[in-house]
């Protein structure tokens, strides 16, 4: 009865809001992604025995897997905190209405569990557990073995909920996540612990005893309930209207003069970065980009394959570009109708979005420098992909922002609503960092790695000349697809 | 000043707005009333140029409204809260508007002085973001920063909805000093009667998109609009 009412609201939440009229390509192309993994994680499950049958003749198949499902777990729990959508609900409107809050807190977390992310796992498990019935392994045990899986898959589901609901209200929201994998990865290496051996115990544990099931369900019972705690704590208007009052810190932005007309927005820009939580966040990612080279550079195998170095160079000279630029002119959503009633030209206004993109690029790329202590080759490439960022990437993303139609609430601090990295940010980001991958990579094939180079700056130096006539085409771009935008922003997600 | 011809505006078949011809000289304060979906609202908001027209057009100063944008220079709005940037506090906002309108600090300063009984106390030096102010004092904000850049047609749309009584008499004297000394074109929508008829000096009823009365404020209009609104109109004339 109630469920039923809250399924039918979400439905239409999710049905009527114009991104997803909008966004149809894109809805199509996460389907494709979800069936790729689905498709690859079928054949993993099928292929698993035969192939560590032959490769490891004298081992259990069995025991292998156990043995690695530590890692398994690891790469979901940190895959889920950045892939998985948090189920969101506005719950205003229901906290006054005769619901239990109980109900709408069970419902939340509820709606958790049927997330892609714990059934993706089924696709390999269950054939791969078929495969062990099959080569005359005890039937009963499998299926226990199956059940165990599932339940510590729902254990790193509501964990994840956890670290979420934990780190959304933290400055730096990645970090909790990372120096805990990490941790957990540096313990086991070192041996101090070795969870290795603990997870494939518990799960060898259920295989040859049932009864065993209830430790890990014991486990997800107390998850839930804790889970359920915080977020019933947290249905009152007041206890997120707490954090309600900042300090404003007022800062001098007075060195913007320099970008001259566009000085005014890029002041307005970077207060909206500093003092909202969303795009605060795409400041630290910085951090987590530049230190991206270091997973690459410092590993021999790499070294060699110098096709490598243009793509950690775009990336970690556009990071900043990526992440902010693909929200433009989302972030000024809330007040878009006051822009566009303001005594402005669009092309001012896009200008100074392009001004701060470049600058952040020019900015990484300085940083950037000290890879060249792994090579020279590097800080070629990063400087060529740092000018084709600027020369193309920028007019791109700004391009690509003409057919943004989904609001961002910068104010927002209603309890349940997370607004956390969704798959589909990462897949805007994918056109920005294939082309010129394959433009170099295809140079390289051909040439050399300088021609590489070169064709990537020559790219980029023809987006700098011709900077001018591409803004125009933007901002009439923009232009012209104005009422709809103010629309669709002023439409509540 | 503002001169509409043949404006319409439909959604699919639903026409939500119809003028047919509606001038409006420099120097009037406006007013516009009506029940909820009247188009009051669809009407500011094509003024402004927010939404694209389905036939006619707006011309504000001879200037149309949907295809150039020189009309921004000399026009200014408040129509809700979205009008407002949530993270910056109030004067960076006031600042932020002016350096739009070509005003310099110590300008926007000047005037926001002027404002101070009007503000109460409430709005300057609180080191309060504008998101963390309470709705009347955000109109306040925004109302004042509608002020800025001697505009000579202000928009406000329900601007007495939320202030507390004190305001509101307070921007009652403040418009009216707009139109009647400063010569500002000021259009103003309410469903207070007794207001517009204080404020105004003409006053357009909208029904369902259409103009249905078109008065000059005088002793008697603000009785004559109680009785359209309460429904009965031929009733009452009889008695009278």
């Amino acid at each position: 009865m109630k469920l039923k009412h809250f399924i039918s609201l979400e439905w239409k939440q999710y049905f009527r809001s114009a991104y997803w009229q909008k966004s149809m390509a894109l809805n199509i192309l996460l389907v494709f992604l979800a069936l790729y993994f689905v498709v690859s994680f079928l054949f993993l499950g099928v292929a698993l025995y035969p192939i560590l049958k032959e490769t490891f003749p004298d081992q259990d198949p069995l025991v292998i897997v156990n043995s690695y499902l530590f890692y398994w777990f690891l790469t979901d729990i940190v895959m889920r905190f950045f892939f998985q959508k948090l189920p969101v609900m506005s719950v205003k409107p229901l906290l006054t209405l005769p619901i239990k809050r109980r109900k709408v807190v069970h419902y939340v977390l509820g709606k958790s569990s049927f997330s892609f992310f714990n059934f993706l796992p089924l696709f390999a498990v269950i054939p791969f557990g078929v495969m062990l019935i099959i080569n005359e392994y005890p039937m009963i045990s499998v299926i226990f073995w199956i059940l165990a899986i599932l339940i510590i898959t729902l254990i790193i589901n509501f964990f994840n909920f956890l670290i979420e609901s934990f780190s959304s209200e933290r400055e730096l929201s990645y970090v909790p996540i990372i120096v805990f994998a990490g941790s957990l990865y540096a313990i086991n290496y070192f041996n101090l612990i070795s969870f290795t051996t603990l997870v494939s115990n518990v799960v060898s544990a259920v295989y040859s005893n049932p009864i065993m099931l209830i430790i890990p369900i014991v486990v997800l019972i107390v998850l839930y309930l804790i889970n359920f705690k915080i977020l019933k704590s947290k249905l009152y208007l007041d206890s997120s209207l707490k954090t309600k009052t900042q300090e404003v810190k007022v800062s001098n932005l007075e060195w913007t003069r320099k970008f001259g007309d566009a000085a005014t927005f890029m002041q307005l820009d970077l207060k909206l970065i500093w003092r909202n939580k969303r795009p605060r966040s795409s400041v630290f990612i910085l951090v987590i980009g530049l230190l991206y080279g270091l997973f690459f550079y410092p590993n021999p195998t790499y070294q060699n394959q110098p096709w490598m170095f243009a793509f950690v160079g775009i990336f970690v000279t556009g990071i900043f570009l990526i992440n902010f630029g693909q929200f433009i002119p989302a972030w000024d959503s809330g007040y878009y109708k006051m822009l566009m009633s303001q005594n402005i030209k669009y092309k001012q206004y896009l200008q100074s979005k392009h001004t701060l993109m470049t600058l952040s690029v020019g900015i990484m790329f300085i940083l950037s420098i000290p890879y060249a202590y792994f090579g020279w080759e590097i800080l070629l490439a990063h400087a060529a992909a740092a000018i084709y960022n600027i020369g193309i990437n920028t007019h791109v993303i700004l391009f690509g922002g003409a057919f943004n139609r989904k609001k961002i609430d910068l104010n927002q601090r209603a309890a349940f609503n997370y607004q956390g990295t969704g798959a589909v940010q990462w897949l805007i980001g994918i056109p920005i960092m294939l082309v010129p991958l394959a433009v170099f990579g295809a140079s390289y094939y051909f040439f050399s790695f300088e021609i590489g180079c070169l064709t990537l700056s020559v790219l980029g130096l023809i987006g700098v000349v011709f900077h001018k006539k591409l803004m125009q085409i933007i901002t009439e771009k923009y232009i012209a697809s104005k009422y709809t935008m103010i629309q669709a922003f002023s439409q509540e997600n | 000043m503002i001169n509409v011809a043949n404006l319409t505006k439909s959604y699919g078949s639903k026409t939500v707005l119809k003028i047919e011809d509606l001038q409006i000289p420099k120097g009037q304060s406006f007013g516009l009333i009506g029940n909820n979906g009247a188009g009051k609202t669809t009407f500011f908001s094509l003024l402004l140029d927010l939404i694209r027209p389905s036939s006619g057009h707006i011309k504000s100063k001879e200037v149309l409204v949907n295809t150039s944008e020189d009309w921004k220079t000399y026009t200014s709005a408040f129509i809700d809260e979205s009008f407002l940037i949530g993270y910056l506090t109030p004067e960076e906002y006031f600042y932020f508007i002016g350096e739009l309108r070509g005003q310099n600090k110590a300008d926007v300063d000047a005037l926001i002085s002027q404002f101070e009984d009007f503000f109460h106390g409430e709005i300057l030096n609180q080191k309060k973001y504008l998101r963390d102010l309470s709705k009347g004092n955000q109109k306040k904000a925004g109302i004042v920063a509608a002020l800025i850049g001697n505009p000579e047609i202000i928009v406000l749309d329900e601007p007495f909805a939320n202030l507390d009584p004190t305001t509101q008499i307070r921007l009652k004297n403040i418009l009216k000093d707009l139109a009647q000394t400063k010569g500002v074109t000021v259009l103003v929508s309410s469903h207070d009667l007794l207001h517009v008829t204080d404020v105004c000096e003409r006053i357009v009823v909208l029904e369902k998109g259409e103009v249905i009365k078109d008065l000059a404020t005088s002793d008697a209009t603000l009785k004559e609009l109680e009785v359209h609104f309460s429904g009965n109109e031929t009733f009452i004339d009889n008695a009278v």
